[in-house]
């Protein structure tokens, strides 16, 4: 292969490795800015992958990518009346809500199609090819020839840094999450607003769950997840809560993904698991400054109203 | 008062034991009704499981037991963190980074005795669970960076590294799969009863456990991280003690003790360090940690509980069909019901204690940045 080619078949991996960690965290973006920590976003996209491979049994391809994304809904909607409304912590109902997840998803998967579990075909998203912009060189496949949930990536980005930064909502919205109190006093409904937050996040980490059974795989397969919902959160931390950042940083978090498979081809021997810690790694330098400030918002996984005093 | 003081104080005391059992009598309501559901026979299912768990003393000793040693280590080391409300989800990476420590220092130094060569890993595992914290605590204490994210990166940073490791470096001789070389007979953990399985890291976790207790009871270093873990600012602005280095113990304690449970699952039970060594030990700890309301010799019980559901799991799997998935669905069940009788109970008891102060309940909260 010519080192373009290489390139190219490298930005086509890379881009299609993040897609569903930025569909994940582009919700949890916005949780975390209404002062929701989801640590059962893991929960929603693998419920997301088990719905969108039922949905598509029973529907086809788009169906399914819809019925994961209510999967996913779902499942954020336990953890939101159990956080939000309950005003449970939100660390250990998110880790109940990942740990019972990845249980229940697994039970049903094996009740309906046997312990043993025969792998399943399932009709995959066709790619849309975007006239003349997939025809640029090196970067026009990868980027303009892609599934459905690649293009929504690149819609909800804008989408939501308007929403987030130039509107009312946005603005009441990250109030709830910088201090509740305020927003409290403001008249912000803090609580229904943390709650739709956090289950937006989910309706997004459950299209993430179906871009792997749906497009990435064709299959479903038990703990298929592995682990993204916990990424997303690092993509977060990375792309410091703002829809841009964490979009380069799913890029950068899919491309150390994608390097692995490359560098294999090229050489078996090279240290990849180093790779794949490098993201981590350099989030948590991100956290400690070394990119320029980036903090957390103020509120984040307090609860409200407070309790105790 | 109608009630003399000394029954007052038997039901405050009673009453997280009755919440405990509401929340398990609902999580197997609910349980039992999901399992209808899903086209099982509930009775057959908890009869595999509780047989599976409980039936004979080998399953007993040599399952459910070995399942609850990890579980009880890594239980304790979350539960001493979160009495001082420092919310540590890193029990995980801390457990892969001892086991790697572990074994590394087996397999590479010729110490020979078991006298040497066990107190040599266990120390090596111990620490580097607690530099593993380390990282994570710096991070709080000097810049203000909550841990919850900072554990949880840290989780991810461990796996990739023991992945490198037993791929690369510490690679088995023979190189044919990714493990280790077998840790020799020396660093072996003897078992406790003859003809099990069991061994002696379940002895080292009941051990931590009542030392852990006696330290947080009844030393002036426990009192503090009790004290900070009531109430951070209270502590401070008493200006007793500075909260800092109480922080700082609480982290590397509880990594110290996550670091030990890889380490001497390896020495135990594996005899060899590979990839996912851990079916998420680190995670469900916090249930562990959670259902023993932090308390450490609760959490003797409640890990075997956990350990209990494991065993039976694999039991229910084999005799009645049952896929053994549904027990990890069944944990956190009993994890939100936990959390919702809590608050149950603490808006209850809000509105006995009206205009009194009312008091925090155990469990706590993750309060403070993230």
């Amino acid at each position: 292969m010519s080192d373009l080619a290489v390139l190219s078949s490298f930005l086509i991996s890379a881009v299609g490795l993040a897609v569903p960690l930025a569909l994940a965290a582009l919700g949890e973006t916005v949780s975390q800015r209404a002062g929701v920590i989801n640590i059962g976003l893991e929960g929603s996209v693998i419920w997301g992958a088990l719905g969108g491979a039922l949905g598509s049994l029973a529907a086809g391809g788009y169906a399914g990518l819809l019925a994961g994304g209510l999967a996913g809904a779902a499942v954020a909607l336990v953890f939101a009346v159990f956080a939000v409304r309950l005003n449970t912590d939100q660390i250990i109902t998110g880790t109940a809500v990942t740990i019972g997840s990845l249980g229940f998803t697994g039970a049903l998967y094996q009740s309906r199609f046997g312990v043993t579990g025969v792998a399943l075909e399932l009709e995959t998203l066709p790619a849309w090819d975007l006239p003349l912009l997939s025809r640029v060189p090196v970067i026009g496949p990868s980027l303009f020839d892609q599934e459905l949930t690649a293009y929504i990536v690149y819609v909800m980005v804008p989408l939501l840094a308007w929403f987030l930064f130039r509107t009312r909502w946005g603005l009441a919205l990250r109030a709830a999450g910088e201090s509740p109190e305020a927003a409290h006093a403001a008249g912000v409904p803090v609580v229904r607003t943390r709650m739709l937050a956090a289950v937006f996040a989910g309706l997004m980490a459950g299209l993430a769950g179906a871009h792997l059974s749906l497009v990435h795989t064709g299959t479903f397969a038990e703990n298929m997840s592995a682990g993204k919902g916990f990424i997303a959160i690092a993509v977060v931390v990375l792309g410091r809560w703002r829809p841009a950042g964490v979009l380069a940083a799913a890029l950068f978090f899919g491309g150390a993904e994608a390097l692995q498979f490359t560098l294999q081809a090229i050489d078996a021997d090279l240290p990849y698991p180093l790779f794949l810690a490098l993201p981590y790694v350099l989030s948590l330098a991100a956290l400690a400054g070394w990119f320029g400030r980036s903090r957390a918002p103020e509120g984040l996984a307090l609860p409200w109203p407070r309790r105790g005093h | 008062m109608s009630n003399p003081p000394g029954f007052a104080r038997f039901r405050a005391d009673l009453r997280p034991v009755l919440g405990a059992a509401t929340a398990l009598v609902a999580t197997t309501a609910i349980a039992a009704t999901l399992l209808a559901l899903g086209g099982h026979s509930p009775g057959a299912a908890f009869g595999a499981l509780v047989r599976g768990a409980f039936g004979s003393w080998h399953n007993f000793v040599s399952v459910t037991l070995v399942q609850a040693t990890p579980l009880l280590l890594t239980g304790l080391a979350v539960a001493l963190a979160f009495r001082a409300r420092v919310w540590n989800i890193g029990a995980e990476g801390q457990l892969h980074a001892g086991a790697l420590a572990g074994v590394a220092v087996a397999v590479s130094l010729p110490l020979g005795s078991p006298f040497l060569v066990l107190p040599a890993t266990l120390l090596a595992a111990a620490a580097a669970g607690a530099l593993w914290a380390a990282v994570p605590a710096a991070m709080k204490t000097r810049m203000g960076v909550g841990e919850v994210i900072t554990t949880l990166l840290m989780n991810f940073v461990a796996l990739f590294l023991a992945q490198f490791l037993v791929q690369g470096p510490l690679r088995e001789s023979r190189g044919a799969l990714p493990q280790t070389d077998a840790i020799p007979a020396a660093a072996q953990l003897p078992v406790l009863i003859p003809g099990s399985r069991l061994h002696l890291g379940f002895l080292i976790g009941i051990l931590i456990a009542v030392a852990l207790w006696l330290y947080l009871a009844r030393t002036p270093g426990g009192f503090r991280i009790r004290a900070v873990g009531a109430s951070p600012r209270a502590a401070e602005v008493s200006g007793r003690f500075r909260t800092g280095p109480v922080i700082w113990r609480a982290f590397l304690a509880s990594g110290a003790i996550a670091g030990l449970a890889g380490w001497i699952q390896i020495s135990g039970i594996t005899h060899r360090m590979y990839e996912n060594l851990s079916p998420g030990w680190g995670y469900t700890a916090i249930a562990v940690a959670l259902l023993a309301r932090l308390h450490p010799l609760a959490a003797v019980l409640t890990a075997i509980v956990f350990g209990a559901l494991s065993a039976g799991g694999a039991a229910m799997q084999r005799e009645a069909g049952v896929p053994d998935a549904w027990v990890r669905g069944i944990e956190a069940l009993v994890i939100l019901a936990v959390l919702a009788v809590d608050r149950g109970l603490q808006a209850f008891s809000d509105k006995t204690a009206a205009g009194a102060t009312s008091r925090r309940a155990e469990t706590g909260t993750a309060a403070g940045r993230v």
